[in-house]
């Protein structure tokens, strides 16, 4: 197939990151999506657990809130939200964390709390909720936004969780024994951090996509690896797996509702 | 024991101005009948701690009722901005706000802390992440068997914790079902507390013996309002209204849009106009 777009390469090539062996901690939106097509095509098996508490998840539509009841109804299991944290990530259960963010560096830093100082902040970002303690618990991150120069920065104004640090073995040095971010999935490309030096690389490129377009896209210059190959287009089943349930999720989310009408 | 009052009787006794206070629960039963009470009873200068402050405290925020704010995540799940909350930051409308900004990990940790009558909490948290240099409540403690150096935070613990649940007996004793967050905790830290439910019956008889049930020598006032966590969701009864989590998107933008609903559906509404929300439905979750 080559009729789709990058934000359904991008959901299909996160998606084919993941499998049957995963326990994965699921950030809302383009994270959930990924995650959900995954157990939806190749990895039925996958663990997937939200942080309010639901483990072993298998929803039906993509949740609007990392917290919809369709989440609990499907779960295998639900636990209070210290638990969660405390025995489940914490404890070192997770091998794997699916993370988005407004903004991120070369070493796969992000932020999603402020843009501009904190104390008078230019925009105020929903902060880092779980992200800090899932950036250093999970056995490794993955993380998936589109490539645009507003979010993939030279400098961060704020760090809200550590990917690579300042490069190198920073995670090491801070006594963290987890990987780390080991790819970054976007609209255009799939990048992953440089074996020594963290920084993060251009290791696949997205079908149609050029050199020149990922460059004009990043806010820092991008290096891409020595041997680069094309990811593969998604299949009819991935396209269809994923517009299904995009299509379920959009009927499901738009109630009757109004504003003025509710409480 | 708890006493079973009125929701207005209930928010009158317990929520004094200035009050450090935590309205809880993770996406699931949020209170948002009792948050409307207070705002009609013009409770002002009030410490809000919650972990997502969600549209409740967008609300307590944007007419102006809240000093200060700890939270851990501000944002309308998968919907974008609390526009509220931002103003209040980034243009200090209605007053400024200040902010006492943790990680979810932490913020579990300080409420399961203040419930098991600690001073602080710790976890392996905040490594390599910036808020320990703009919070001055995130400090380090070092582990006296094995040296490793944690992160440590002040425990919560409310003037008053408000949480919405499933429903009561006529005794005050609760029980909580679904995702559960960390209402247990909020209330066990509080020196009082509120819970508002969706029924209240002769026997409560709890599905499980490990069912979350909040005693009523652990609570202070039951109030029933059905439908009182609407437009987030009680498991069982209805659903999250996900349209108007969406809807308010563009009621939060604009201050006088924003102004005018919490007059026509918060000042001039009461509590019993929850019950409307409550409308079992083969659906619900």
């Amino acid at each position: 197939m080559t009729d789709f777009t990058p934000t359904e390469m991008m959901t299909i090539a996160a998606s084919r990151e993941l499998s049957n062996d995963d326990v994965c901690f699921v950030g809302i939106g383009a994270p959930s999506a990924a995650c959900n097509i995954a157990r939806l095509t190749h990895a039925p098996d996958i663990t997937l657990i939200y942080e309010s508490g639901t483990v072993g998840t298998k929803p039906d539509v993509l949740p609007l809130s990392i917290g919809d009841g369709e989440l609990c109804d499907t779960a295998l299991f639900t636990v209070s939200v210290p638990e969660m944290f405390r025995y489940w990530l914490q404890g070192g259960r997770i091998t794997t964390g699916f993370l988005g963010g407004a903004q991120i560096d070369r070493f796969a830093n992000l932020n999603t709390t402020v843009v501009g100082p904190y104390d008078h902040p230019k925009v105020r970002l929903p902060g880092g909720g779980g992200a800090p303690e899932i950036a250093s618990n999970c056995g490794r991150i993955f993380i998936t936004m589109a490539l645009s120069k507003r979010g993939f920065v030279e400098k961060l104004p704020f760090v809200t969780s550590m990917g690579h640090g300042e490069g190198g073995d920073h995670r090491e040095r801070l006594g963290m024994k987890t990987k780390g971010p080991t790819r970054v999935i976007t609209d255009l490309c799939i990048l992953e951090p440089d074996p020594e030096t963290k920084e993060l690389t251009v290791v696949s490129i997205h079908h149609g996509v050029t050199r020149d377009k990922i460059v004009e896209n990043c806010g820092w210059a991008i290096k891409f690896a020595d041997a680069v190959i094309e990811t593969p287009v998604p299949s009819e089943t991935e396209l269809a797996v994923l517009r299904d349930i995009n299509a379920r999720t959009k009927k499901a989310h738009q109630g009757t509702e109004t504003g003025k009408e509710a409480a | 024991m708890a006493r079973i009052l009125s929701l207005a009787e209930a928010v009158a006794e317990n929520v004094k101005d200035g009050d450090t206070i935590a309205m809880e629960g993770f996406t699931h039963l949020i209170p948002y009948a009792a948050g409307h009470e207070v705002i009609r009873q013009g409770r002002k200068d009030l410490f809000l701690v919650r972990m997502t402050p969600d549209i409740l405290y967008d609300q307590l925020i944007g007419v102006g009722a809240a000093r200060s704010m700890k939270f851990s995540w501000g944002g309308n799940p998968g919907v974008g901005s609390l526009h509220r909350f931002r103003d209040a930051v980034e243009n200090q409308w209605p007053r400024p706000l200040e902010i006492e900004e943790h990680s979810h990990a932490a913020m579990a940790n300080a409420y399961e802390a203040g419930a098991a009558n600690l001073p602080f909490a710790m976890l392996r948290g905040y490594i390599g992440a910036d808020l320990p240099k703009v919070n001055p409540n995130i400090k380090t403690v070092t582990c006296p068997f094995t040296g490793e150096v944690l992160a440590a935070v002040p425990a919560i613990r409310p003037d008053v914790t408000i949480i919405h649940a499933q429903r009561a007996d006529r005794k005050g004793n609760v029980l909580l079902e679904g995702i559960v967050g960390v209402q247990k905790e909020a209330v066990l830290a509080a020196r009082r507390s509120i819970v508002t439910v969706e029924e209240i019956v002769d026997e409560l008889v709890p599905p499980s013996p490990n069912s979350v049930v909040l005693p009523t020598w652990a609570v202070t006032a039951v109030a029933h309002v059905p439908g009182g966590a609407f437009p987030s969701y009680a498991h069982g009864y209805y659903p999250r209204s996900n349209a108007f989590y969406i809807a308010w998107d563009e009621i939060a933008r604009d201050r006088e849009a924003f102004t005018a609903w919490i007059k026509e559906n918060v000042l001039d509404a009461r509590p019993e106009d929850f019950a409307r929300h409550a409308v079992k439905s083969a659906k619900a979750a």
